[in-house]
């Protein structure tokens, strides 16, 4: 189960508020789209959820119990950029998760351990369809190949919450298209609630089960700093789309 | 076509390269001839016969007192010291730096005092080196590695800081501990950095180990162009100090050669 509940939380930035009074419930295994206009604090929401950010006011609960103040393996996350690492191939990317896990020492892992580690990271390659990039870097790899390497390394690990903050806002409408695809089955076959941040209105409702909207009730400039951003709108999708289901 | 899109073709490249060489050399040998179609005698510009001659002497005969082969005995003693010097200031620089990059604390503790003692003009602490260490060999590569150390630990610290934030969530939400952060995701990619920064420094490495030679050895390059010095031998400071020159620019090469060898991915970071 993930089920996510955020209560009455507030983010300031010395004097200037960011979000104020934000609640929400996230039932276990929703895709929650987060939209809204550029500053409206979407991002920062999310920071607060990963762990990077902590609340000025509120509590955030995964399953009933408080979130620590730091990121961890319970959640997942997919950036815009940077989300993978340069010097580590694709397969050394994807197994990192596993070898830091199995490994505290030398973070490696070495003999038996490390082929059954190779086999499960060469499976999720191949889940996310970069089966024959295994021994390329980063570098090499085309943007929606990139963004498709850091979900695999994400989902290597069983989030049970993957948060994605504009993944795939850099790509090209067709591969957008393609790795949209690849989202919406990675959501229903992985038990994992989903919470994406992204400018693109189409993507939200084109993958979310709920699309849920920032902004500033007052957005004049004598009250920017002193009033912040609230969640204005909650759509849920109809007909309802529910994870497991046919995509 | 505009001059910034011409390109030269790869045998030009080769010959514009050279040219700058072949012009300070030929700029010496005419200076060279008309000083000594003056005076026989002139020791400024000695001609290539001579300097083919006092290479001979320094490089393949035996020093007649000492039975050493002079070129050879200055070379191992610089090269150690250098070497010693760099090797220390970059496993200080790795750890110093790294810590400053990656916590908070000790970046708070460390980072002024770094930035306070690389402020620091090395050669104004010669005296005190020499005074409290002695005359002997830890004093010169004690003035190279505190000549070099500092800036390296505070590039190598601003490097590690550099690194993109998402690195380090992400490898965090892989259940990276501090420990295995840094040792799987930023020494790796510090690594190159250090070779590069190690790069920079070797200049500055030899400008401190001839400065130390110069004021006290007894064998060296530097000292062996100081000592000569006092007899206007131009024959044998001239290819000393092509010799150097010649030391430090292969260093300088090799040193890439092996961050590309060991680091294939650093290449192609570059150009991103």
């Amino acid at each position: 189960m993930s089920a996510l509940k955020i209560e009455n939380v507030w983010k300031e930035y010395g004097d200037q508020i960011v979000l104020e009074n934000v609640s929400l419930n996230v039932e276990s295994r929703a895709f929650v789209a987060l939209v809204g206009p550029s500053g409206c604090g979407k991002t920062t929401f999310l920071r607060m959820i990963l762990g990077q950010e902590k609340p000025t006011r509120g509590t955030i609960l995964l399953d009933g119990v408080p979130l620590p103040p730091e990121p961890g393996p319970d959640r997942g996350v997919v950036f815009q950029r940077y989300s993978v690492f340069p010097h580590l191939t694709v397969l050394g990317n994807v197994m990192l998760g596993k070898e830091l896990k199995a490994s505290p020492l030398s973070g490696k892992l070495f003999g038996a351990a490390r082929k059954t580690a190779i086999e499960e990271a060469r499976a999720m390659i191949a889940e996310v369809g970069l089966t024959g990039s295994e021994d390329k870097y980063p570098a090499q790899l085309s943007g929606g190949m990139q963004q498709r390497l850091a979900l695999a390394q994400a989902l290597i690990m069983r989030p049970k919450v993957l948060l994605l903050d504009e993944p795939f806002g850099a790509l090209d409408p067709g591969i957008r298209h393609e790795i949209h695809l690849l989202m919406k089955r990675l959501w229903n076959e992985t038990p994992m609630t989903v919470v994406m941040v992204t400018h693109d209105m189409r993507e939200a409702f084109t993958l979310a089960t709920r699309v849920i909207a920032f902004e500033r009730p007052r957005d004049r400039p004598e009250e920017k700093l002193r009033y912040g951003a609230t969640i204005t709108r909650d759509i849920p999708i109809w007909p309802p789309r529910r994870a497991g289901a046919a995509a | 076509m505009r001059w910034i899109n011409t390109r030269p073709s790869n045998g030009a490249r080769l010959a514009l390269a050279a040219l700058p060489f072949a012009a300070v050399l030929v700029a010496y040998t005419i200076g060279s001839a008309a000083r000594l179609a003056e005076n026989a005698n002139d020791k400024l510009l000695p001609g290539l016969a001579g300097f083919a001659d006092a290479i001979n002497r320094l490089a393949f005969v035996a020093d007649a007192r000492t039975g050493d082969i002079v070129l050879w005995t200055d070379t191992l003693a610089s090269l150690v010291r250098l070497f010693s010097g760099l090797g220390i200031a970059t496993a200080i620089a790795l750890v110093i730096g790294m810590l400053i990059g990656m916590l908070p604390y000790a970046r708070s503790l460390l980072a002024p005092f770094v930035a306070a003692i690389s402020m620091v003009p090395p050669l104004a602490l010669l005296p005190i080196l020499f005074i409290a260490l002695g005359l002997g060999e830890v004093s010169k590569v004690a003035l190279i590695v505190i000549g070099v150390a500092p800036v390296m630990v505070r590039d190598l610290s601003l490097f590690a800081l550099s690194l993109p934030r998402e690195q380090v969530i992400k490898a965090e939400t892989l259940g990276g501990s501090s420990w295995q952060i840094a040792l799987r995701v930023v020494l790796p990619q510090t690594l190159p950095r250090l070779i590069t920064v190690l790069r920079l420094q070797l200049g500055p490495a030899w400008l401190f180990l001839i400065a130390a030679e110069a004021i006290s050895a007894d064998s060296g390059l530097g000292y062996r162009i100081f000592l000569v010095r006092r007899y206007l031998a131009m024959d044998v400071i001239f290819p000393y100090v092509v010799w150097i020159t010649l030391i430090a620019v292969l260093t300088d090469w090799l040193l890439d050669r092996i961050r590309l060898a060991v680091f294939p991915w650093s290449a192609s970071e570059n150009k991103a």
